[in-house]
């Protein structure tokens, strides 16, 4: 299966506020949007942060071929079980995860 | 018409001089400036300090003093000293002073002071003043009066009674990014949503426009809308971004909570005005029947000391997590049975770098890297303690075997001594809103007339 920096841009995450995490995946063109929109989840993105799904916001932004992920920070900017104190890191988690394509998943 | 110019995204990031000429020279109403946020962490706030160094920040304050009495315009910067404290604010005022005389120029300086009495504060939460934001942490009373310092975040409305003293220059301790840049159009009468939406897009510098590190960029706001445009050679405005700026360090890119009010850019339309420009319209401003201002708090979370390791024998590098574990057990019980302290009174950590350093359990990748870089972190109620322990430390990090059959072995020291004070850390604790009768109950405004 194709990893999600496979089929993306570029994934970028930051803090919005030092209790929030936001990941912006810029898929770059409609085909891979629409990968990326039917092919990862916010439950994958819960799995992967141990985040509560109910927890995550999602916005697909169609107008900039680009899908949001808000979520509360895995520790609070700063605290001492903090490991990166602007978040940047936090992108590779979701950029090496596998992306289940149309195809893939119409052939399960 | 309000003519903007945003010469960076703070400052202490430097600006591009021959953009900001050309940005003096189209003639701004006002010259705004952010110096600080949240984003570098709790202890600058928990210290009441700059992250940027004075030498920069005054050359590049100074450069902008020049530009405000060349283009005959306020100059004001928002959230000063990185954390926007009032040691911060006279920080700055006194680095200002400097410049005044400096410049052999009179200057008159309005001060906009947002740090709150964490008493007064606590006494607010006791009476439903203060009221939580999405993942707020779970406080009381109690620690929010041990905070070190509190700053309530100003909105348009402070910073317009700091511009109507006069003043040929304002000094806000914190306010919103937005809030510096959206003050005079929306006194002047210009397009509140699109007031709002103009000053988060220039909230950071050229961030919104291509060649992002050049800084300098000019808004103009108007009863419909706004126009961006960068000034710097070789930069672009397109629609796209500009419009994908609003995702930039935003947990919702429609939606940006204000004193006051929110915007909400769903409906907004960019539209190209030539290879460099911008023009945004539709954004709307909703106004909220409260009026409630963000609070930003960060109190001491112990004092803590590092140690750092390197391993690289291979047999230590593939087991460097059990060999830290090990480590991490051994030491904490001798430092209970040496020091008479319990768990509650210190912590041990050794962080893998190479292996889970960036993740921790959440880490997906594992593979056998040549060398392991090892952190010891200890935190203690007090300074002394964090040090004896990390002296406890010292040796496991140095010379712990994996088995007891094996020689000792010796692992790569970087510095003497290996122990290196990290004095006391900070933590935020405060996601939460202080709701105010009047916009300047939480604050202060005064005025001073440099020589």
């Amino acid at each position: 299966m194709p990893k999600l920096g496979d089929v993306a841009q570029k994934v970028r995450s930051k803090n919005a506020g030092p209790f929030w995490l936001t990941v912006d995946i810029f898929c770059g063109d409609k085909n891979a949007y629409k990968c990326v929109v039917e092919g990862f989840s916010t439950l994958q993105v819960a799995r992967i942060f141990r985040a509560e799904p109910q927890l995550i916001k999602r916005f697909d932004i169609p107008d900039l071929n680009v899908v949001k992920f808000s979520l509360p920070r895995p520790k609070t900017q700063g605290a001492s079980a903090d490991r990166d104190i602007h978040g940047a890191s936090w992108a590779a988690l979701l950029t090496e995860a596998e992306i289940g394509t149309t195809e893939t998943r119409s052939k399960k | 018409m309000v003519r903007v110019l945003i010469p960076s995204g703070a400052l202490g990031l430097d600006y591009d001089s021959e953009a900001l000429q050309r940005g003096i020279a189209a003639k701004p109403d006002i010259i705004a400036i952010d110096g600080g946020s949240t984003d570098s962490g709790p202890s600058y706030l928990g210290r009441g300090i700059s992250k940027y160094a004075r030498s920069s920040t005054k050359i590049e304050w100074a450069g902008l003093m020049q530009a405000r009495a060349e283009a005959d315009c306020p100059l004001v910067i928002g959230t000063a000293g990185t954390c926007g404290t009032d040691s911060a604010v006279d920080w700055m005022l006194d680095i200002t002073r400097e410049i005044a005389a400096e410049q052999g120029r009179p200057v008159k300086v309005a001060v906009l002071r947002s740090s709150q009495e964490p008493e007064q504060i606590a006494a607010d939460f006791d009476a439903a003043r203060v009221t939580p934001l999405p993942n707020a942490p779970d406080i009381d009373a109690n620690l929010i009066a041990s905070c070190s310092n509190i700053v309530a975040l100003a909105g348009a409305e402070q910073i317009t009674e700091a511009l109507n003293t006069g003043a040929d220059v304002v000094i806000a301790g914190r306010t919103t990014d937005t809030a510096i840049i959206a003050a005079l159009p929306l006194q002047k009468g210009c397009h509140p949503g699109g007031a709002w939406h103009g000053a988060k897009i220039g909230e950071c510098g050229a961030l919104c426009a291509t060649n992002p590190q050049s800084g300098v960029i000019l808004i103009d706001f108007d009863t419909e809308g706004f126009t961006v445009t960068p000034l710097a050679d070789g930069a672009h405005a397109t629609p796209h971004t500009v419009s994908a700026h609003m995702l930039y360090e935003n947990s919702d890119p429609f939606i940006l909570y204000e004193p006051g009010g929110h915007l909400d850019v769903t409906n907004a339309h960019y539209r190209a005005l030539d290879e460099t420009s911008v023009r945004v319209i539709g954004s709307m401003w909703v106004p909220s029947e409260q009026y409630t201002v963000k609070l930003e708090g960060a109190r001491g979370a112990g004092f803590q000391t590092v140690l750092m390791a390197l391993l690289r024998e291979e047999h230590y590098v593939a087991n460097a997590h059990i060999w830290a574990e090990d480590i991490v057990e051994k030491c904490s019980a001798k430092a209970r049975d040496r020091l008479d302290v319990t768990s509650d009174d210190f912590t041990i950590e050794i962080r893998l770098i190479g292996k889970t350093a960036s993740f921790g359990s959440l880490e997906t990748k594992h593979v056998i890297p040549t060398e392991v870089g090892a952190i010891g972190i200890v935190t203690a109620k007090t300074e002394c303690l964090s040090g004896e322990i990390a002296k406890l430390l010292n040796p496991y990090m140095l010379h712990h075997p994996l088995t007891l059959e094996e020689e000792v072995p010796t692992f790569a020291f970087l510095f003497s001594p290996a122990e290196m004070p990290r004095g006391e850390i900070y933590e935020f604790v405060l996601n939460h809103v202080l709701h105010l009768e009047n916009p300047m109950d939480a604050f202060t405004l005064e005025v001073h007339n440099l020589a």
